[in-house]
């Protein structure tokens, strides 16, 4: 298992590399001035020289090697200064990511736009999951019953009918004709006593619910399916045969082994959910980071959007590569060495 | 004995049974599959001949009218520069369907090309797959919406406004929606490789490419077809979700998640902007899936046989 994980690992190196020299290239030969937006009459030599400033003098091999530097050593060496509060060597000049836009350092943007996103993005992954598992589990054991027939349609809903729609229909139901939720995400509210807090939930419950019910749909068919699976092997026969209780036969024989692919999916989820909330963030105006990389879009704040993007492609690999190590964990048949 | 054979042919049970057939006769068991089938040729009705009953240019501006509800001269109501909205959603719907089914066919070539040539060819197989891997780590909307940021005006120049961004977004869906046919279909190949029809067909000095053309590909065509279903359906909403953050169609030529786009500034004065599109592509997304839940079921010989 060591072995496999450190192979995994050696790999997942090389194709972090090339996924941040595509990312990189995509951004940087892209046709388009950083400058382009700036007034006509600026002559053109100021203009060279906010190139200049904004770090594009540079050949393109040598601005990716710097780059790859800021984001792999230099940003690193800062969070270690700030956690533990010493200082590693030249920490005044060491140069970091900077967003053209605000000028200040992206990574202390992204840190700034965490929190929002994992409160609403991660409470609507842990409820889908938490609704989904029953679903799937009650529907596969009663299967063409009438409660799988509704479970299955209400998950091929969730399934089909995209986010943008459906956050959309509960703004015009709640928001606008009952009134009884707040539209739009407010960050600077303070939780400090039951009152604030009950608004919190107000104005989290919509976004986390538009999102669980994206979550719960597709892992409640995993699920099913995972138990359908199963519960037709030889072993559960012999489980109720030897007079096992049908709870137990369910819940601890079958359950247990059909989680075990559920699992996987649910942890090979998890950085769809920072890429799909992107969405969700815009209708509720949540501003996480799905927020912050479309402000980075619009104003073409090329720094910014490259190591978001990049972000995500390091969650994605790594979650991947957490989905097979867990998967030859949870189920002794696998073998990988 | 032929002859008899041929008399008793319109017996049901003793009739020939093809392969297709039996698909048939499970896809038709399939009650959401065929309600799929209903409401997407519905929808396909409706937007291609719809334009000719409903004779309103949607781009007509009655500031006169604006923001109404329905009335029988605009059953759909008209947006907040009088533009009639059953117009409208019928002319975006036209676009959104072209640009679902042209970007499937197009990530269908390209897996099913990639996914036959690895698991036929060895050689290809490692550094292909490691490509299909590299592609599915990718993290896919971001890199769509700063694609298209990028060069959206560059191909506008090229191509004019409509087919510039037309070209753009089906490219971009097609070239990122691949991996997954490339898979299944490479997973299949690599099966079939090992039967005897293929060894005996080798034996004979087929070619590669023979091989593949006769041998092959009409074997992979079941996930294929599944495939192809998802396809659409993920072409549209990426169509729409990109439209729907303001980075696809414009507004001049919009399609149906641009019309939800615009239509969500103006929530409280008339909701209907919304949920029509946003009906519209429900819908359609909800009947294809049906339809490829019912042709996976179809072709899966474990349910069939039942």
């Amino acid at each position: 298992m060591l072995n496999y994980t450190i192979r995994r690992l050696m790999f997942a190196v090389p194709t972090l590399l090339v996924i941040s020299f595509i990312i990189f290239a995509i951004l940087d030969l892209a046709p388009s001035d950083p400058t382009g937006n700036l007034p006509l009459t600026i002559p053109a030599d100021v203009r060279e020289r906010i190139r200049e400033s904004l770090g594009l003098g540079q050949p393109f091999p040598i601005r990716y090697m710097k780059w790859l530097q800021q984001f792999f050593i230099n940003e690193p060496l800062n969070m270690i200064e700030q956690w533990w509060g010493f200082t590693l060597g030249d920490s005044e000049n060491r140069l970091r990511v900077t967003s053209w836009a605000t000028r200040s350092p992206v990574v202390d943007l992204i840190v700034e736009r965490m929190p929002q996103t994992l409160w609403v993005v991660g409470m609507s992954y842990v409820v889908g999951i938490l609704i989904a598992l029953p679903i799937g589990v009650i529907s596969a054991y009663k299967q063409y019953s009438i409660f799988d027939q509704i479970g299955t349609f209400v998950s091929m809903i969730g399934f089909s009918v995209p986010t943008f729609f459906t956050g959309i229909v509960m703004i015009v139901i709640f928001s606008v004709q009952l009134g009884w939720l707040p539209s739009i995400y407010d960050t600077t509210l303070q939780v400090n006593d039951l009152s604030s807090f009950w608004k919190q939930v107000k104005q989290m419950m919509m976004p986390v619910f538009v999102l669980a019910l994206y979550n719960a749909a597709q892992i409640a068919r995993f699920m099913r399916s995972s138990m359908l699976d199963n519960l037709n092997q030889e072993y559960v026969r012999t489980a109720r045969a030897k007079g096992l209780r049908e709870k137990t036969v369910i819940l601890v024989h079958v359950l247990r082994n059909s989680l075990i692919p559920v699992i996987t999916v649910i942890a090979l989820g998890i950085p769809q959910v920072f890429g799909g909330a992107i969405i969700t963030e815009q209708i509720f105006r949540v501003n996480g980071l799905g927020q912050l990389l479309i402000i980075g879009i619009e104003g073409a704040d090329i720094p910014l959007v490259q190591t978001l993007t990049f972000i995500f492609a390091v969650l994605i690999v790594l979650f991947n590569l957490i989905a097979d190590i867990l998967y030859g964990v949870l189920d002794p048949r696998i073998r990988y060495d | 004995m032929t002859d008899q054979t041929i008399v008793t042919g319109d017996d049901p049970v003793r009739a020939h049974r093809s392969l297709w057939s039996d698909v048939w006769r499970q896809f038709k068991v399939h009650r959401g599959g065929l309600i799929g089938v209903g409401v997407f040729s519905f929808v396909v009705i409706a937007v291609v001949i719809g334009p000719y009953l409903h004779t309103v240019d949607p781009q007509f501006l009655d500031f006169k009218n604006k923001n109404l509800g329905p009335t029988w001269a605009h059953p759909f109501g008209t947006d907040n520069l009088g533009r009639d909205m059953l117009a409208q959603v019928l002319a975006g719907g036209r676009i959104s369907l072209a640009v679902g089914i042209t970007a499937m066919l197009l990530s269908l070539v390209l897996g099913t090309f990639i996914g036959i040539i690895a698991g036929f060819f060895k050689v290809l197989d490692g550094p292909l797959m490691r490509l299909t891997d590299l592609f599915l780590a990718l993290p896919l909307l971001p890199l769509l919406l700063v694609i298209i940021m990028l060069f959206r005006d560059t191909l506008r120049n090229m191509f004019g406004p409509e087919t510039g961004i037309f070209l753009l977004i089906v490219f971009i869906i097609g070239i990122t929606s691949w991996m997954q046919t490339a898979r299944i279909v490479r997973g299949d190949v690599l099966g079939l490789k090992e039967r005897e029809f293929v060894l005996a067909a080798r034996s004979i000095g087929t070619r590669p490419r023979r091989m593949i053309t006769r041998h092959i590909f009409p074997n992979v065509l079941s996930p294929i077809m599944v495939s192809a279903t998802l396809g659409v359906a993920n072409a549209i909403i990426t169509e729409s979700a990109l439209s729907f953050l303001g980075l696809g169609f414009p507004s001049d030529f919009p399609t149906w998640g641009r019309l939800l786009y615009d239509g969500a500034n103006f929530l409280q004065i008339t909701p209907s902007r919304v949920i029509w599109p946003g009906l519209a592509i429900s819908l359609t997304v909800l009947s294809v899936n049906y339809v490829g839940d019912a042709i996976r079921d179809a072709l899966d010989p474990r349910i069939r046989g039942r």
